[in-house]
């Protein structure tokens, strides 16, 4: 007779299940502590927390802002704190749902922002920009679309716009002895010329995904124009059922079939760079990539760019599509929202920040610095030295687009989004057919 | 046999008792239970509870009934899911458990050289899985991994971006991974199996294989039992490897339960249906624990009869 209440065998079982449910559990729970976030959902006092992605070309003058306006503003101060962009997107949900929330969220605006204001986890700015003209004068009005939410305006556009363009390694086309591609046509041409070169046609980070859906983005767009996914945007029924997506799709696979990425693309990541260094050390002749690549390239690869070895254009057009080749994706600008838990004295830290040390020219000559198009407003002048002709030509894509699109992504809802992504990589893995991706997402429309 | 019980914590039992052993393994275990009543039960109670509502991870938590339940075992990324999860489980256990029973017997004889190679094969028991992930991950890339560094055109595959070849690899690395903790096992496992039995076998004329068929593998039938438990069960919560290295891809060619809860908890804002995958994976490792013991047969068989 045993007369031991836990049997071993019903031990072992539950902590082996439990070994399950722990791993849900402690990543919802409780991520580590950001010092001086309080449980009081950031910030107390004095002081006003702000949480943002770390690394060039961004964190340091992400950094210098914070520092002038702590310098400035001696009674009170704000609590910096950066993360990797993945790590960061995990991390601010969690801290939200946990009521530990930095006072200053940042984000990409659209789809992620619309989430925050259903939950009622940021404040309504609406009032204090109508109070702040001068401030919202500064800023880009086009900017303003991706921080509003059903008429209201629920975070500032600051930092930089970021268009989408299409990067080119020179030397890579002299050597092989082509031109830059002006439509698809010329794309799918250029393709079998530099594999029997030896070179990648285009360098793509395939496993993040995100980067596979900018090549969806541009092509829908050159192909259709920008309706089509307006109709996804705004819930429309079978909205993907449009016989340009089928066409986009096939394009796509076609490019993927004729070995127009390089070998091993879904594996490479975007958070490593390694896409970037294919174009810089020469194994790969193409790139689409946000404008930010540029501060990477120059970083990471040597005197790649300062030998005027990158070239840059927006994405060629599609020959017989309806779309404007003038239009452009990309996100138009970062976003910071003020979190409604935050105390009263923190938010208004927040708010002076806002209007003050994110307005004026250090801000604006920072980010100019890092290579960026400022949102603020009449930054063309400081555009001099050797990245002026990058900037001035991104100023011109930006502002010349007639649609400036945010990328799919953060215009969707993180649910409607995942789907999107999850698809796409199976897409560019030839792993769904272009009727079968149509189908899956138009079950996801609206969610 | 003494009869004196020392405190014991189910009073009503202890009339019962047969012997002071019962009582004081209960007490011992107390400590354990408690934290496991914390750490294991509570959330896997939330877990459950989570798996009836609807909740995108910071806003209001909504009961919804079956809605999520039905999300998920609707959702075609979750047989998807299982199977992945089953091939790695029996991959990964039908690499790991010849290699490391071998590896076992070889390093059960104290020879010198042998211990210097034992701490050699303990070395990625040492390493953590993100470790491991992100130094393969760079060895193996096809444009800047080992392949195409030393210029040999055999290595230089696409082991990650291949469905089938990202399969092969990551049970190649979890094989790498574990087989020394199992090899570890094993090894003291033959170390406990008197040597009487192989001397008299010598004596019966038995030959170093049969030797192996005959006594070794019949004693360390519980190890290979224990060894396999945690290998199965184990593999079912491979997350922070397969995460680093693939990301569940090339498309969802590597995406285990784990991966599938984590992409729609924390990646879609759908805490619901990742409670319930949780709580499949939780019934999963139940069963096949379950199955394992029964497989393992009685607990009171003696493994040295005739001794």
């Amino acid at each position: 007779m045993t007369n031991n209440p836990i049997s071993r065998r019903n031990f072992l079982g539950l902590a082996a299940g439990a070994a399950g449910a722990a791993a849900l559990a402690a990543c919802g729970s409780d991520g580590p502590k950001a010092p001086g976030t309080g449980s009081t959902g950031g910030g107390g006092g004095g002081s006003a927390s702000y949480w943002s992605l770390s690394g060039p070309p961004g964190e340091p003058v992400r950094k210098a802002a914070i520092e002038r306006f702590n310098k400035a503003n001696a009674s009170t101060k704000i609590e910096e704190l950066y993360f990797q962009n993945d790590a960061y997107k995990q991390k601010i949900k969690t801290s939200l749902g946990a009521n530990q929330g930095p006072t200053m969220i940042w984000g990409w605006g659209g789809g992620g922002l619309k989430e925050y204001v259903n939950s009622n986890l940021v404040e309504d700015l609406t009032d204090w920009f109508g109070q702040n003209a001068a401030v919202k004068d500064k800023i880009l009005a086009s900017s303003f679309g991706a921080a509003t939410v059903n008429g209201k305006i629920y975070a500032m556009p600051i930092e930089t716009v970021q268009p989408i363009v299409l990067f080119y390694n020179k030397k890579v086309f002299e050597r092989v002895g082509v031109q830059p591609p002006k439509s698809w046509g010329e794309i799918m041409a250029l393709v079998p010329k530099f594999n029997a070169a030896k070179v990648a046609p285009f360098s793509l980070a395939g496993q993040s995904r995100w980067t596979n859906m900018m090549w969806l983005e541009f092509l829908l767009d050159r192909t259709a124009g920008s309706e089509v996914f307006d109709r996804v945007f705004a819930g429309e029924k079978d909205a993907w059922s449009d016989p340009a997506v089928l066409d986009m799709l096939t394009k796509i696979q076609d490019l993927v079939k004729a070995n127009g990425f390089q070998k091993g693309f879904s594996s490479t990541t975007a958070d490593s760079n390694a896409d970037q260094a294919l174009l810089y050390t020469g194994k790969a002749a193409m790139m689409l990539h946000g404008s930010w690549s540029y501060g990477i390239q120059t970083a990471n690869g040597g005197n790649f760019v300062k030998e005027d070895g990158l070239g840059w254009m927006n994405f060629p057009a599609v020959e017989g599509g309806k779309g404007d080749p003038s239009n452009t994706v990309g996100n138009p600008g970062q976003y910071l929202s003020i979190s409604s838990k935050a105390t009263p004295e923190a938010k208004e830290i927040a708010k002076k920040f806002f209007s003050t040390t994110l307005v004026d020219d250090d801000e604006k000559s920072g980010w100019v610095k890092s290579g960026g198009v400022p949102v603020l407003k009449n930054s063309d002048s400081l555009f001099t030295g050797g990245d002026a002709q990058f900037l001035k030509d991104m100023a011109g894509i930006a502002n010349g687009a007639k649609v400036f699109a945010q990328s799919w992504d953060q215009a969707l809802s993180p649910t409607a989004a995942e789907t999107l992504l999850d698809n796409i990589a199976k897409l560019f893995q030839l792993q769904v057919s272009p009727q079968q991706w149509v189908s899956a997402m138009n079950g996801v429309i609206g969610k | 046999m003494t009869t004196i019980a020392p405190p014991v914590v189910r009073t009503k039992e202890s009339p019962r008792s047969s012997g002071g052993r019962g009582g004081s393994v209960v007490w011992m275990a107390l400590p354990a239970f408690v934290w496991f009543i914390f750490f294991g039960i509570i959330p896997l109670i939330g877990v459950l509870a989570l798996s009836f509502t609807t909740w995108n991870g910071f806003g209001e938590i909504v009961p919804s009934g079956l809605d999520s339940w039905r999300a998920t075992l609707k959702d075609p990324g979750l047989p998807n899911a299982l199977w992945v999860t089953f091939l790695i489980m029996a991959l990964s256990w039908a690499v790991q458990t010849p290699l490391s029973i071998l590896l076992g017997v070889f390093l059960a004889t104290s020879k010198r050289y042998r211990e210097f190679l034992a701490v050699l094969f303990f070395i990625p028991l040492l390493l953590s899985s993100a470790a491991i992930a992100i130094t393969y991950k760079s060895l193996l890339d096809p444009s800047f991994g080992l392949g195409s560094g030393l210029g040999v055109e055999a290595l230089n595959q696409d082991w990650l971006g291949n469905a089938t070849l990202a399969m092969a690899t990551l049970i190649f690395i979890v094989s790498w991974q574990f087989i020394p903790f199992h090899t570890l096992i094993y090894q003291g496992a033959v170390r406990q199996i008197p040597t009487s039995m192989y001397e008299a076998s010598q004596i019966d004329g038995a030959g170093r294989v049969r030797q192996f068929f005959s006594i070794t593998l019949p004693q360390i039938k519980y190890t290979v039992i224990t060894s396999s438990t945690l290998m199965v069960v184990g593999s079912l919560t491979f997350f922070d490897l397969i995460y680093v290295l693939t990301a569940g891809g090339p498309g969802d060619a590597t995406r285990a339960l784990a991966l599938l809860m984590y992409r729609q908890g924390f990646q879609a804002n759908l805490m619901g249906p990742a409670s319930a995958i949780a709580v499949i994976l939780v019934l999963v490792g139940l069963a096949l624990s379950l199955l394992l013991r029964r497989l393992g047969g009685r607990a009171d068989e003696s493994q040295s009869e005739g001794a």
